[in-house]
């Protein structure tokens, strides 16, 4: 297995300035005849940050943030507009965009958020799971085996990832409607990790699970962490789920990282007026008692955001400039922040 | 002590398929007093939706009422005909369901729903029904609310228009709101906002509410009581402090357990092992009984009712006399 | 390690269809069960004709001539040997009505295979790659709607016969089955593509791409299987209007040619004995096709709502 007690002073994966854009104009006959600008929605806007061999990174923010379009650009299903993704050293786009990319994609693979989506109803578990192994010829049998043995071999493999998500050996012969939503999600996984990545891309896994079937699946997700050394990037919009599993927090909005934080500061700590506003608006299921700042506005339309810095028209603290200028993304007091009214030492 | 405004008694549900008669709400009982909050909280597959439907006369054929009894306000509505269920629903009973994006038609103005709603269930003119519908936008807190009303709901955002759903609930003035997972689709920080909206109106125009949700979290900010529910049965009933800080019911202890916490250090979630039994297959004797840590061999054979236990009332034979005095 | 007797054997696809929703349904539906018989004892007449049939009618050497223009056997002046009466030439209609159908079924069933295969590959490829190729496309499938199907075919056709004067009989055959395809095969496209937009964003074919399948192989072998389903229901029916479609074109003389006559051949000559008072020449051989295509027709619908609970 890979080692996990690799110190590796270089972080695994490093983001730098990542921005994505996608081109949401109307049809060019209607542009034409209806005098229509073209539209654009700025879905990551300049993103920066890293991730360190063997830790989590949690991305939060609510809809429209772009956590989930950040996740699929380090995978390569999209490719960047600009910035720039590099995984232990390497730049990302560039190698899929050679189509070159096998040695990288087996280093890195993506669980994601519906159970029922994430599977093809018409394939077999064996074969759900073993796609990976058979694309990357992973499964012995190259040259003079017959297929046969080439077939036992990929189910006993398949067998072996399944029991160590906590399924049966099996199962391998069933079909994803056999089986419950948080059993599915462990399919899910036992499929990532088949060609053995160091790197594992989770697109809020738990979001769609019951609660007691969440606790089953994140208990199984750490534990594989720690026996495989494996670094998570973990997509949520539950900050409590974020606060179980995480090492690092990065909280986005409209696109923009706004605060990024070892996971006790953000907690204890919350700088950024709008991860305040976040962690004051989850239910208190303690019934603490703790006074809360009443929340304000809604998330705004992508399409159309505001100017200066995206959060200035819920912001308790915005002034003038917050209105005019894009606030940078800088270190201050140990975490990365991107705020006037910190960097000014007025909040 | 005030008579009960929704009584439900020994309500089972029934889907007939072509495997066998499923039975998907087995035997439950609950109050709700006029005024209170009742959540009603489960997993998927525990039968809390189904509650819900079954109150307001929604059951999705071929799903039926099979026996027990539903009483509001003191009458029997479950066997009622069609159309004077219609007029109970929505005069005594609002409804607000999980996806703003289909609670509303999309083409008609909400003014005009709105008007719609209250003038079927209060003997007002349409100047009138206006009035109130404006007021009622009003409360919920949509701005220019004299504006808006002539809009269509596409031009109102998520949390907008569950706001306007919210409205439509309380057009009539019902004494009894059912919302069936009201702020799932909704960002966090919206759901804060519509959770205290809804608090909020329901005491002030006196409507008790059946909340029904999967979250905790909305259950513990929001309702005076709690029902806990699984596989189709009552697992434990009470006020919600006293479920969430002292469960009787090991689910309900699970159930916890699972749930990580903002002020919480624990390496490893509290895990139940296994998961909910399907419809078909529910174990003889006390549901939750193969996964239940501290099962002994009464709760395979005889299933429980709902006992006391000290605050709140468990369906777990841990807490019948006879269990403790041998104990 | 863990042995592969671990791994047991799965019940067959057999077994798991016949366990399944959709044959439950259509052992409780008579009309299902009702139009399948029908419909498949036609079929199995029209491809065995030669044995099922009591006379080859297209067996010069077996036809006489005095027994042409014979009324239906239970009318005065029929025999019990020709059931159904004979022609002008002596060819007995109950067996020409089986000849005639096999031709007719397999033009049919041809045109639309022919149909399914361009329709569902250019909807597969519409829907998956998206952008110009999808527009190309779909610009092309609404050319081809804006022109009625009979009109298609008759160029078609027409086309054929000018190129080839000849006329040979299989190059007849497949301009025929040619001139029915090509307008058929716009709404697999149009299906096929509408569900492959649907299928493209989910995620096992997210999950396919990030292991770095090739796109081909993710629409043949993900794709594919799961935006069958109403291709199926559409081709049942397509069959039914098909076979019309090529009785029609016989009907008006560019259908198949008089030596290998399908129904619509037989409706075609019939109709120019109506006047004669030999309605039994055009009778039949109508009613046949009526109760071929209102069998698959009635298949077809009962198989759209048998299937549409499971992909809801």
């Amino acid at each position: 297995m890979s080692a996990a007690s690799i110190m590796a002073a270089q972080p695994l994966v490093e983001v730098h300035d990542l921005s994505k854009t996608f081109d949401v104009s109307a049809p060019w006959l209607n542009r034409v005849v209806e005098r229509k600008p073209r539209q654009f929605v700025h879905a990551v806007d300049g993103v920066s940050f890293a991730i360190e061999r063997g830790k989590t990174l949690a991305l939060v923010g609510e809809s429209g943030c772009g956590k989930s379009t950040v996740a699929r650009l380090l995978v390569g299903l999209y490719a960047p507009t600009h910035g720039r993704v590099s995984f232990d050293g390497v730049d990302t786009a560039a190698t899929f965009k050679s189509g070159n990319a096998q040695s990288l994609r087996r280093r890195m693979q993506m669980i994601f958020q519906d159970p029922y989506a994430s599977l093809n109803p018409r394939w077999k578990v064996a074969d759900i799971v073993g796609e990976p192994l058979r694309e990357h010829g992973l499964v012995a049998g190259t040259g003079g085996v017959s297929s046969r043995v080439r077939e036992d071999a990929l189910k006993v493999r398949v067998a072996e990832l399944l029991l160590s998500v906590g399924m049966a050996g099996a199962d391998v012969e069933k079909f994803p409607h056999q089986f419950s939503g948080g059993q599915r999600q462990r399919i899910s996984i036992a499929r990532a990790l088949a060609t053995q990545p160091e790197f594992l891309v989770c697109d809020e896994p738990t979001s769609a699970l019951d609660v007691s079937v969440q606790a089953q699946v994140l208990n199984i997700m750490k534990d594989l962490q720690r026996e495989q050394g494996l670094t998570y990037l973990f997509i949520s919009h539950n900050l409590a789920v974020v606060r179980h599993v995480s090492d690092q927090v990065g909280v986005m909005y409209l696109g923009r990282l706004v605060e990024l934080a070892d996971k006790a500061a953000l907690f204890s700590q919350p700088r950024h007026p709008y991860t305040r506003m976040l962690l004051d608006a989850i239910p208190d299921i303690h019934m603490s008692g703790r006074s809360r700042t009443p929340v304000q506005g809604e998330v705004p339309n992508p399409l159309n955001p505001p100017t200066g810095c995206s959060f200035h028209p819920r912001c308790p603290h915005a002034n003038e400039r917050c209105k005019q200028e894009r606030p940078a993304l800088q270190r201050l007091k140990g975490i990365l922040i991107a705020c006037h009214g910190v960097e000014e030492g007025r909040i | 002590m005030p008579a009960p405004l929704l009584e439900v008694k020994n309500l089972r549900v029934e889907f007939p398929t072509r495997h066998g008669t499923l039975v998907a709400l087995d035997d439950i009982s609950f109050d709700i007093a006029p005024g209170e909050i009742l959540g009603v909280v489960g997993e998927s597959g525990a039968g809390k939706s189904l509650t819900g439907s079954a109150i307001i006369g929604l059951l999705d054929p071929p799903g039926r009422v099979a026996s027990g009894e539903i009483r509001f306000d003191g009458r029997r509505i479950d066997n009622l005909p069609y159309e004077e269920m219609r007029k109970v629903r929505g005069r005594q009973i609002g409804a607000i369901f999980q996806d703003p994006l289909t609670s509303l038609n999309p083409l008609y103005t909400i003014g005009r729903q709105l008007v719609e709603t209250i003038q079927t269930h209060l003997p007002v003119n349409a100047a009138e029904a206006r009035q109130r519908a404006i007021r009622l936008l009003q409360e919920t807190g949509i701005p220019a609310a004299e504006a808006r009303i002539d809009q269509y709901p596409h031009q109102f955002s998520g949390g907008m228009r569950q706001r306007v759903v919210i409205a439509l609930a309380l057009a009539a003035e019902p004494k009894l709101i059912v919302a069936d997972e009201p702020t799932t689709a909704l960002d966090v920080s919206i759901q804060a906002q519509i959770i205290s909206l809804l608090k909020r109106l329901c005491k002030e125009h006196g409507a008790a509410v059946m909340l029904v949700t999967h979250d905790m979290g909305v259950i513990a900010e929001t309702c005076d009581r709690v029902a806990v529910m699984y596989a189709g049965r009552i697992a434990e009933i009470g006020p919600v402090h006293d479920v969430i800080h002292s469960p009787a019911h090991p689910y309900t202890v699970g159930l916890m357990g699972s749930i990580p916490a903002m002020d919480d250090e624990r390496e490893r979630l509290l895990q139940i092992d296994g998961a909910m039994p399907r419809l078909t297959a529910i174990p003889k004797g006390c549901a939750f009984n193969p996964r239940c840590p501290r099962v002994f061999e009464r709760c395979r054979s005889e299933r429980p009712d709902l006992i006391d236990a000290g605050n709140t009332r468990a369906a777990c034979w841990l807490h019948a006399a006879d269990t403790k005095a041998a104990a | 390690m863990i042995s592969s007797s671990v791994v047991p054997a799965a019940p067959g696809a057999w077994a798991r269809f016949f366990a399944g929703d959709v044959w439950h349904s259509f052992r409780s539906s008579p009309m299902a069960i009702g139009s399948a018989v029908v419909a498949l004892v036609c079929i199995f007449c029209a491809l065995f004709a030669g044995v099922v049939a009591p006379h080859n009618p297209f067996d010069l050497a077996t036809l006489e001539l005095s027994d042409s223009m014979l009324p239906p056997a239970w009318m005065q002046g029929g025999q019990a040997k020709y059931l159904l009466g004979t022609d002008e030439q002596g060819r007995d209609v109950f067996s020409a009505l089986m000849y005639g159908a096999r031709i007719s079924l397999l033009i049919g069933g041809a045109s639309v295979i022919v149909s399914v295969l361009i329709g569902v590959s250019l909807g597969l490829l519409a829907g998956y790659a998206g952008g110009r190729i999808d527009v190309v496309i779909m610009r092309v499938c609404d050319v081809m709607l804006s022109f009625p199907s009979i009109l298609i075919a008759l160029l078609i056709a027409g086309v054929g016969r000018a190129l080839f004067p000849q006329a040979h009989d299989s190059l007849a055959f497949g301009v025929l089955i040619l001139a029915i395809a090509l307008p058929g095969w716009v709404q697999y496209a149009r299906t096929v593509r509408g569900s492959t937009m649907v299928e493209r964003n989910k995620e096992y074919v997210q999950a396919a791409r990030v292991v770095g399948v090739s796109p081909l192989r993710i629409m043949r072998r993900h794709v594919l299987p799961n935006v069958l389903g109403p291709v199926l229901v559409l081709a049942t029916i397509h069959v039914a209007t098909a076979i019309q479609t090529e009785a029609t074109l016989s009907f008006l003389g560019v259908g198949v040619s008089p030596t290998s006559p399908s129904l619509g051949t037989f409706i075609n000559e019939g109709n120019k004995q109506l006047f004669s008072g030999a309605w039994w020449l055009v009778i039949f051989p109508g009613s046949m096709l009526l109760l071929i295509a209102l069998s698959m027709n009635l298949f077809g619908d009962w198989l759209r709502d048998a299937l549409n609970p499971r992909l809801r």
